[in-house]
C-alpha cells in the first residue's frame, strides 16, 4: 500500500532537552522522522524545547514550536494547529508519555488526532510492567519472578515472597530514574520509596535479581503487513546489574549459537506481535542464566530508543526514518534500501565487522557521587567503534572516548593496587572496570578468576587476554621497536592498538611509531558498512577504518567521479566525539550545519566522528561519513585518504580544537580562523598581552606551574580568584576560591585535569553581569548575530546559566560598546567563522573574560532566537564567501518582536548525594528555550520545559545568605503581594519581618529534628512549591545541602540565585496573568519581518 | 600456524595462516552471510565440493556442541575465516572449534580479508579455488585447479548420500510414512518432518521406484544437497516417477531436481545465495520471510510450463524462484531452507505443504 492519503498534517514530538538517559538520539530520529514524512508530503508540526536540535531548525518542519514539552503545551499546539495524526514513537521517553497523557485526557479524541505508529492500548501494554508481564507469559516466555507494590506494605511483602536481593524499578521513567538493588530490607525501605516517588504512577516493580546474566536487546522493525525483521542483535559486555546505557556493549551478539539467537529472535517475533505494534521500531531486552541458558525477557520499548540509534548506525539501516515511513502505510518490502539500492527493505542486515558501544562517565563533575554503576544510568554520552574484530573496536572505543587512554592502556601501575581493591573494581561495575580486568590479567589473574569475580562473560576476557598477550610479546620480545617484524607490527594494528600506545610500549613517540609504521607499509584501509557484508554493491558512503590488504575508498571515489566533470573539492568536519558535560549536541548541530551549507556550495563534504547518537553520524547528512576517533592516528588516517583541500576543526567543540596544532603541523591545511589565532586566544599571556596592545579591560590574572606560584599570584591579585586549569572545557575543575586554603586543595584537585598545562588565576568580579556574544567573521567584517544576557551573575558558568536574547536589562549604549568590543577582537584575532566572547559588566566597566574563536555552545540557540543561520554562514565564510554576500544586518535581530530564553538542564536527581549549587564549573547535560513577546512570559516557559514547575500558588521558601538578605526583600515582598505564603529561616526571617513582611519560621532540618516544624518535612509533604536560597560562599555550602537534595527528590523548583529569583517573580506574574500563547519559530521570524 | 595461501582459478590470491592441517584442498569458494550457526554449516552436506569463507569476522566463539550438527561429519572442502576464536564460551560448548576443525582434518585458514575476497567473489563469480600451507608456485596451483572438476556437471549428491536405508522415528505415533531421498540431507530436516508425525525411512539417492514404493510411503521428499541438480539424472528420473502418484516434496537440490523432472531447466547463479538473511514474498497472501538460503542453482521459471506450474514465493533481492507448486499434482517445493538451522525460523510451516498433500492423499 502506497501513503496514506486519510492524513495530511502530523505532528511530531520531539524529546526535549539532553538528560541522561536521553540524548541527541532523538534529534537524529527525529530529523529523521522530518525528513522522511516531508518528502512524502505531508505537513509536519514539530514541538520540541530545545532549541540546540538539528530537527528545530526551521527547514526541517512546517510548523516548529520549540515550546514546553507538557501536555498542556502540546494540547495549545493541537488546537491551533489542528493536526490529523501525531507520532509519538520517535521522541523517546517524553514524547512517549506525553501522548499518552494527551490520550488519557481526551485531548487527542476531542481533536480526533490519530495516534501513528503506537497506539494507546498498544504504549501501555508495553510500558505498564504488569500488562508486559502477561503478554510475555502469554507468549509461552519466562519473566523474572516479580510482583508490584504502589506503596512500601506491598513493597515489603512481595520482596519477602522473592528473597534478597530484589531489583526495584519504577513504572514510566526514563533512563531508570529512582530505581535500584535492595540486598537487605533496610535498603528496601529506601529504593522502594525513592521508586514509588518517581514514577509517573506511583508504582514499582519489585523482581527477583538476576544480577550477573548475560544480557541482550534485539531491535526489531514490524509494518501493517505483519511483516517482522530483527535490525540488529547486541550483547552487553557488562552483565544484568548495569543499566545497558551504561554497559559495554557489542553487535552483533558474541556468544549465542544459532539456535539461541533463533529462539531469542522467535520470542521477539512473539512479543512484538502480542504487544501489537502497528508498524515501526521496538526493542526487546533479554537476558540468559549463563550455566544453564535459561533465557527471561526484561523490557520492551514500543518506541526507537537509544539502542536503536546505535542499532542504526552499527549497520547502515535507517531504523527511525524507516520506521516514520511505515507509520504512515508502507510496508518494508515498498522500501528500498539506501544502501544497496536493489533490495528491499524487509531483509535483515548481516554484518563484517564488530562494533562495540563503550558509554562516556562524568563522576569527575560529581566528586561526591560513587562511580558505581548500578541500574539506574549516569553515563552522559557514548563512543561507537567499528573494526574488523572485537579487538579492535574495544581499543578504538577506549581511545574514542577521550578520557586519556590510548586503548586497552595502563594508566595505574598494575603493580600497586592491591589485592582488595583490584577484587572490589571487578566486583562491583564502575567506569573504570574494563582497565582493572587489564590490570587484573597483569598481576596474573586467570580468566576464570576474573570471570568469578566480575561475572563478564569469559569470551570478552579472552579477548582482552590476547591483547594483552599480544602488548607483551612486544615488550618481552623485542628491545627497539626498529626490531619488530612488519607482520607483527601488523599484527598490532588489527588488534587495534593506536600509534601513542604502541609507543608508550615501546618507549617511543606516537609520531616515531607512525613514520616507522608506515616506511614498512603497515597503513590503514577503509571497509565500507554495507547492510550485507559485500553481497550487494553499496552505494552508501560509510567507511570505517582497519588493517586489511584491501581499501574501499579509491574504489568508490574512483567510482562516483564522473568522467569529464572535474573532482568537487573536499572539505572535511571533525565532529565532537562522545557528549559530555560541556560538549554535546550544540556542536553536533554547528558540524552538520558546515556540511549542509558546504555541500550547498559545491564541496564534497567529507564528516569524521564517533558518536552514534548523533545526526553528523547519519550516513546521508556528508558526501562520506568516517566513523572513527577523533584522535590525531585516526584523523590523519582519513586525511591520508582522502586529501581533503580544507578541514573544519572550529564546529566540534575542544575535542578537534586540541588537534589542530598536531594537524597543522602535519601539514593538514585547515580553514578557517588560524591555529595561531587559535593559540593566542587560548594561551592566558599572549590573550592578556592582546587585550592590553587593545586598551580593554580584563579581570586581574595570572597564570601558575607551581604551588607557591599560584599562592602569590592569589595574592598579588586579592581573593577572592577565579581558578581553573588551562585547556579544559566547561569549566572543568573551575573554582571560585575564597581564601589560600582552598585555593591549595583546588592545586591539589586540579592536578589531574590539567595534564601539565598551567593553572590560570583570576579575579573573581562579585556581582557582575555576565554576557555572551555569538559572532561571526570573515576577516574583513563582522557579524554580531547573538547578544546574551545572563539571568545568573558572573560566576555560574556559562554554561549552566539562564540567559535570554534580546538583552533586558542593558543600555544601548553598553550593547554598542560591547559590540564595538566584538568587532575588535574579531579583527584582530583575523577571525574567519564564529566567535564567542563572554563579557562580565560591573557599572560601566566592561570585562572580558574569554574569547573563543570556535562555535560556541549557544550557536544553535542564537540561530533559532534570531533566525539566523549562524552555522552556516559561518562554514560558508570558512570555505571562502564574504559576509557581504549574506545579505545581513544587524536590523534583522533589532527588529525581533520577541524574548528567546535558554535555560539549563541539570543531572542532579541521578546523583544521589551531590549537591545542587551551580559554580564555574558546568555541570548542566542539556538546554531548553522559551519564547514569549514579554520576558517574563519566555522566562516562565523556559522554566516549565525545564522541569522548574513555577507555582501560581502556595508557600516559597526562602533562605539567603547575608549578603542577600536585603535584596531578597523585594523579592519576598512581591511573592507575598502574588499570594504566596513565606516560608523562612530564622535569619532571613527577622529581616524580611522587619520590612513588614508576613513570615512563617521554621527550622532547618539539622536543627529542628523532633520539635515541630521544619523544613524539610514541609518539602516532603509537600507544603513548600518554591526554594529561593542563595548558598554563602565556600564556608557553609552545606549547610542546606539537605534542603536542596530534598527539592530534587520531590521536585519541588528551587533557585540559586537572586536574579533567578527575580526571574521566576516575573515568570510566575506572566502564568498567574493568562493562559500562554504558542508561536511556531516560523511565525516569530514572520511577526519579525512583517 | 603456517602460512597458507587461497588461490583462485581466475589468478586472484588472498593469504592468511593455516590451523595445524596441512596440505593442499580444492573447491568452489563461496561465501556465507550468516552470523551464526557455524557449526550447522560445518556439517551441512550441501557444501560437499566447496570452500566455504564466512563474512562474519570472528568465528568460532561459542565453541561447537553435540547438538547442533546437521549430518555426522563436516563435508566442506576449506573453511575460510578472518579470525577463529581461542577462547570460546557458551555453556552449551563441550569443544573448542579449532580442535573440532583439527580433528576433523579440515584445512581452516584465517588471517584472510575475506570482505576483499567475498567482494571478489561478487564481482567475478564463485570459483574454483585451491588453499595451499605448501604450495604457493603460481603455475603448480593454476595446474592442479585445471585438473580439478567444475562445480557445473558434478554429482555430488550420489557421493554424500547414505549406503544403506535407514528410519528416523517419529518421537509420538507416526502420522505419515515418508520416502526421503538422501542427496545430503540435512538432520534438522528429519527433526522436524519427526515432530510433524512423520517416520521418515531415509534411502540412499539412486534407491530404485520398487524398492521406495516398498515401504508403501505417504509421500516423497527430496533433500537438499550438494552439486549441479542437472547432473543427478537417475535421482530426477526416479522423482518424475511418483509425479501424481505419490505427494512429493522437495527443498533446494530437491527443488530444483523437481523443476528439472518437471521438464524446466536449472542455471547456475554467478555467486548463489548463502546466507540467513534473504527475504521471501509468499505471493499467496503477501507475507515475507526471512529466510535460510544455501543454493548456486536456480531453476529457470521460463522454462517450466506456466499451465502445470505455480510459483509460490520469490525471493526479494533479486526476483528468483523460492517456491513452486503442481497445479495438478500434490507437488510442492522451496528453493530455500524452511528447516533454517541456522537462520530464522520465519518460513518453518512451509513443511504443512507436505502434511496437508499427505492427508489429502491419504483420505484420497
Amino acid at each position: 500500500m502506497p501513503r496514506r492519503d486519510d492524513i495530511h498534517k502530523i505532528l511530531i514530538l520531539g524529546a526535549g532537552p539532553i538528560v541522561i538517559g536521553q540524548a541527541c538520539e532523538f534529534d537524529y530520529s527525529g530529523t529523521q522522522a522530518c525528513k522522511a514524512l516531508r518528502e512524502e508530503g505531508y505537513e509536519i508540526v514539530l514541538v520540541n524545547s530545545n532549541p540546540a536540535t538539528i530537527m528545530t531548525d526551521p527547514e526541517f518542519a512546517d510548523h516548529t514550536y520549540i515550546e514546553p514539552l507538557t501536555p498542556e503545551f502540546v494540547e495549545l499546539i493541537i488546537a491551533k494547529e489542528r493536526p490529523d495524526a501525531i507520532l509519538p514513537t520517535l521522541g523517546g521517553q517524553t514524547a512517549l508519555n506525553i501522548a499518552m497523557q494527551l490520550w488519557e485526557k481526551g485531548v487527542l479524541q476531542k481533536y480526533n488526532v490519530k495516534m501513528l505508529g503506537a497506539n494507546y492500548e498498544v504504549i501501555k501494554k508495553a510500558e505498564d510492567r504488569e500488562c508486559f508481564k502477561q503478554a510475555v507469559v502469554k507468549c509461552g516466555l519466562a519473566v523474572p519472578k516479580s510482583g508490584f507494590a504502589r506503596n512500601m506494605d506491598e513493597a515489603r511483602q512481595i520482596a519477602e515472597e522473592i528473597g534478597f536481593p530484589v531489583i526495584i524499578r519504577p513504572s514510566f521513567t526514563l533512563g531508570g530514574t529512582g530505581g535500584g538493588f535492595a540486598y537487605t530490607a533496610e535498603e528496601l525501605e529506601e529504593v522502594a520509596a525513592r521508586g514509588i516517588e518517581s514514577s509517573m504512577i506511583h508504582e514499582v516493580i519489585i523482581e527477583e535479581s538476576i544480577v550477573g546474566w548475560k544480557e541482550y536487546e534485539l531491535e526489531v522493525m514490524r509494518d501493517y503487513k505483519d511483516n517482522v525483521v530483527i535490525v540488529c542483535s547486541i550483547e552487553n559486555l557488562d552483565p544484568m546489574g548495569v543499566h545497558t546505557g551504561d554497559s559495554i556493549t557489542v553487535a552483533p551478539a558474541q556468544t549465542l549459537t544459532d539456535r539461541e539467537y533463533q529462539v531469542m529472535r522467535n520470542a521477539s517475533l512473539a512479543i512484538i506481535r502480542e504487544i501489537g505494534v502497528e508498524t515501526g521500531g521496538s526493542n526487546i531486552q533479554f537476558a540468559v542464566n549463563p550455566q544453564d541458558g535459561r533465557m527471561v525477557v526484561i523490557e520492551m520499548n514500543p518506541r526507537v530508543s537509544r539502542s536503536s540509534a546505535l542499532a542504526s548506525k552499527a549497520t547502515g539501516f535507517p531504523i527511525a526514518k524507516f520506521a516514520a515511513k511505515l507509520a504512515v502505510g508502507y510496508s518494508l518490502d515498498e522500501i528500498r534500501n539506501d544502501i544497496t539500492r536493489e533490495t528491499p527493505a524487509s531483509f535483515e542486515p548481516t554484518i563484517d565487522y564488530c562494533v562495540v558501544k563503550i558509554p562516556r562517565f562524568t563522576f569527575e563533575k560529581f566528586p561526591e557521587a560513587k562511580d558505581i554503576l548500578g541500574v539506574q544510568m549516569k553515563s552522559v554520552g557514548e563512543t561507537m567503534a567499528i573494526g574488523r574484530t572485537f579487538k579492535e573496536a574495544l581499543q578504538k572505543g577506549l581511545r574514542g572516548l577521550e578520557i586519556g587512554h590510548q586503548g586497552l592502556d595502563n594508566k595505574v601501575d598494575y603493580r600497586k593496587i592491591s589485592k582488595d581493591k583490584l577484587r572490589d573494581r571487578l566486583a562491583n561495575p564502575n567506569a573504570s572496570r574494563i582497565f582493572y580486568i587489564k590490570y587484573a590479567l597483569q598481576k596474573g589473574w586467570s580468566i576464570d578468576e576474573i570471570a568469578a569475580v566480575s561475572l563478564i562473560d569469559p569470551w570478552f576476557l579472552g579477548q582482552m587476554k590476547q591483547i594483552l598477550d599480544l602488548e607483551r610479546e612486544l615488550v618481552e620480545t623485542f628491545q627497539r621497536v626498529e626490531d619488530i617484524p612488519a607482520e607483527l607490527l601488523r599484527r598490532a594494528k588489527e588488534y587495534g592498538f593506536s600509534d601513542g600506545q604502541l609507543g608508550q610500549i615501546m618507549d617511543k613517540t606516537e609520531a616515531q611509531i607512525r613514520a616507522w609504521r608506515k616506511a614498512r607499509g603497515v597503513i590503514a584501509t577503509f571497509k565500507l558498512v554495507d547492510t550485507c557484508a559485500a553481497e550487494f554493491e553499496a552505494y552508501t558512503p560509510y567507511f570505517y577504518s582497519t588493517y586489511e590488504t584491501e581499501d574501499e575508498v579509491a574504489i568508490q571515489i574512483q567510482k562516483n567521479q564522473k568522467p569529464g566533470e572535474p573532482a568537487k573539492k573536499k572539505i572535511m568536519i571533525l565532529g565532537g566525539g562522545p557528549n559530555r558535560i560541556g560538549q554535546g549536541i550544540e556542536f553536533d548541530y554547528c558540524c552538520c550545519h558546515a556540511s549542509f551549507a558546504l555541500k550547498e556550495m559545491g564541496f564534497d563534504t567529507i564528516m569524521v566522528n564517533s558518536n552514534p547518537e548523533t545526526v553528523s553520524t547519519d550516513y546521508d547528512i556528508s558526501d562520506r561519513l568516517y566513523f572513527e576517533p577523533l584522535t590525531f592516528e585516526d584523523v590523519m588516517n582519513v586525511v591520508d585518504a582522502e586529501k581533503p583541500d580544507g578541514v573544519i576543526v572550529q564546529f566540534g567543540g575542544q575535542t578537534p580544537l586540541n588537534l589542530a596544532w598536531k594537524l597543522h603541523q602535519a601539514g593538514v591545511p585547515i580553514i578557517g580562523t588560524s591555529v595561531e589565532s587559535i593559540d593566542t586566544a587560548e594561551d592566558r599571556e599572549k590573550f592578556s598581552k592582546m587585550i592590553t596592545r587593545l586598551g580593554l579591560l580584563q579581570p586581574a590574572n595570572g597564570s601558575a606551574h607551581s604551588t607557591e606560584e599560584a599562592v602569590a599570584v592569589a595574592r598579588q591579585i586579592g581573593y577572592p580568584v577565579l581558578a581553573r586549569p588551562s585547556f579544559v572545557l566547561g569549566g572543568r575543575a573551575m573554582r571560585i576560591v575564597y581564601d589560600e586554603k582552598s585555593l591549595l586543595s583546588f592545586i591539589d584537585a586540579a592536578k589531574e585535569v590539567s595534564q601539565g598545562h598551567p593553572v590560570l588565576i583570576d579575579k573573581f568580579i562579585e556581582d557582575a553581569i555576565e554576557m555572551d556574544v555569538d559572532a561571526v567573521a570573515d576577516g574583513e567584517d563582522v557579524f554580531v548575530a547573538g547578544l546574551m544576557e545572563h539571568i545568573e551573575n558572573a560566576g555560574i558558568h556559562s554554561g549552566d546559566s539562564a540567559c535570554v536574547i534580546p538583552p533586558p536589562t542593558l543600555s544601548t549604549d553598553l550593547v554598542e560598546a560591547v559590540k564595538k568590543i566584538t568587532c575588535q577582537l574579531a579583527k584582530e584575532l583575523k577571525v574567519v567563522g564564529l566567535m564567542n566572547i563572554q563579557f562580565a559588566l560591573k557599572g560601566s566597566q566592561i570585562y572580558i573574560l574569554e574569547v573563543n574563536p570556535r562555535a560556541s555552545r549557544t550557536a544553535p540557540f542564537v540561530s533559532k532566537a534570531t533566525g539566523i543561520p549562524l552555522a552556516k554562514i559561518a562554514a560558508q565564510v570558512m570555505a571562502g564567501k564574504k559576509l557581504r554576500e549574506f545579505n545581513l544586518s544587524y536590523d534583522t535581530i533589532s527588529r525581533l518582536k520577541h524574548f528567546s530564553v535558554k535555560e539549563s538542564v541539570l543531572p542532579f536527581s541521578k546523583f544521589s548525594g551531590v549537591d545542587i549549587v551551580l559554580g564555574p564549573e558546568m555541570k548542566s547535560t542539556g538546554e531548553v528555550m522559551g519564547s514569549g513577546l514579554t520576558f517574563g512570559e519566555a522566562f516562565a516557559k523556559s522554566q516549565i520545559s525545564a522541569g522548574q514547575n513555577l507555582p501560581v500558588e502556595g508557600n516559597i521558601f526562602i533562605s539567603v545568605k547575608d549578603e542577600d538578605k536585603r535584596p531578597v526583600v523585594m523579592i519576598a515582598k512581591k511573592f507575598a503581594d502574588m499570594g504566596f505564603g513565606i516560608v523562612t529561616t530564622p535569619g532571613t526571617g527577622k529581616v524580611l519581618r522587619s520590612f513588614g513582611i508576613d513570615v512563617r519560621e521554621v527550622s532547618r532540618y539539622d536543627e529542628g529534628q523532633g520539635e515541630g516544624i521544619n523544613a524539610m518535612t514541609m518539602i516532603r509533604e509537600r507544603k513548600i512549591h518554591l526554594i529561593v536560597n542563595t548558598p554563602s560562599g565556600e564556608r557553609s555550602q552545606s549547610d542546606m545541602r539537605a534542603i536542596r537534595s530534598a527539592a530534587i527528590a520531590h521536585d519541588v523548583p528551587y533557585v540559586t540565585t537572586l536574579q533567578g529569583a527575580l526571574a521566576a517573580v516575573n515568570g510566575i506574574e506572566e502564568r498567574k496573568k493568562k493562559k500562554f500563547t504558542v508561536r511556531s519559530l516560523q511565525e516569530l521570524y514572520r511577526m519579525r519581518d512583517a | 600456524m603456517k602460512k597458507a595461501i587461497l588461490f583462485l582459478e581466475d589468478g586472484k590470491r588472498f593469504y592468511g595462516r593455516s590451523l595445524s592441517v596441512a596440505g593442499d584442498t580444492i573447491g568452489e569458494a563461496v561465501f556465507n552471510t550468516a552470523m551464526t550457526g557455524y557449526q550447522e554449516i560445518l556439517t551441512d552436506p550441501s557444501y560437499a565440493g566447496q570452500i566455504v569463507v564466512m563474512t562474519y569476522p570472528l568465528i568460532g566463539n561459542y565453541g561447537v556442541n553435540a547438538e547442533d550438527v546437521e549430518s555426522k561429519k563436516i563435508y566442506l572442502q576449506g573453511f575460510v575465516v578472518k579470525e577463529f576464536c581461542r577462547q570460546h564460551s557458551n555453556y552449551r560448548a563441550n569443544q573448542s572449534l579449532i580442535d573440532y576443525l583439527d580433528q576433523n582434518k579440515i584445512i581452516a585458514m584465517e588471517g584472510v580479508d575475506t570482505r576483499a575476497l567475498t567482494r571478489h567473489l561478487r564481482e567475478a563469480g564463485a570459483m574454483k579455488a585451491i588453499i595451499s600451507t605448501a604450495d604457493f608456485d603460481e603455475k603448480s596451483l593454476q595446474a592442479k585447479l585445471a585438473a580439478a572438476p567444475s562445480m557445473e556437471g558434478s554429482d555430488w549428491a550420489s557421493k554424500v548420500s547414505t549406503d544403506k536405508k535407514y528410519v528416523w522415528p517419529s518421537p509420538g505415533k507416526p502420522r505419515f510414512k515418508v520416502a526421503a531421498l538422501d542427496c545430503g540431507i540435512k538432520t534438522n530436516i528429519l527433526r522436524i518432518l519427526g515432530g510433524l508425525g512423520c517416520e521418515v525411512h531415509v534411502f540412499p539417492s539412486k534407491t530404485k521406484v520398487e524398492d521406495i514404493l516398498a515401504v508403501s510411503p505417504d509421500g516423497l521428499f527430496l533433500s537438499n544437497g550438494p552439486g549441479d541438480p542437472a547432473a543427478v539424472t537417475e535421482v530426477i528420473n526416479t522423482t518424475s516417477q511418483f509425479f501424481g502418484k505419490l505427494p512429493v516434496f522437495g527443498i533446494c537440490l530437491g527443488h530444483q531436481m523437481i523443476g528439472l523432472a518437471l521438464g524446466g531447466k536449472t542455471y547456475k547463479l554467478k555467486f548463489g545465495h548463502h546466507g540467513a538473511n534473504h527475504p521471501v514474498k509468499d505471493t499467496a497472501n503477501g507475507r515475507i520471510g526471512i529466510t535460510s538460503q544455501n543454493h548456486g542453482f536456480c531453476v529457470d521459471v521460463q522454462s517450466l510450463n506456466a499451465k502445470d506450474v505455480e510459483i509460490l514465493s520469490v525471493n526479494l533481492n533479486d526476483q528468483t524462484v523460492e517456491g513452486l507448486r503442481h497445479k495438478k499434482f500434490p507437488i510442492v517445493s522451496f528453493q530455500h531452507h524452511p528447516e533454517a538451522s541456522p537462520g530464522p525460523h520465519d518460513a518453518h510451516y512451509l513443511f504443512g505443504y507436505f502434511i496437508e498433500m499427505m492427508k489429502k492423499g491419504k483420505r484420497a
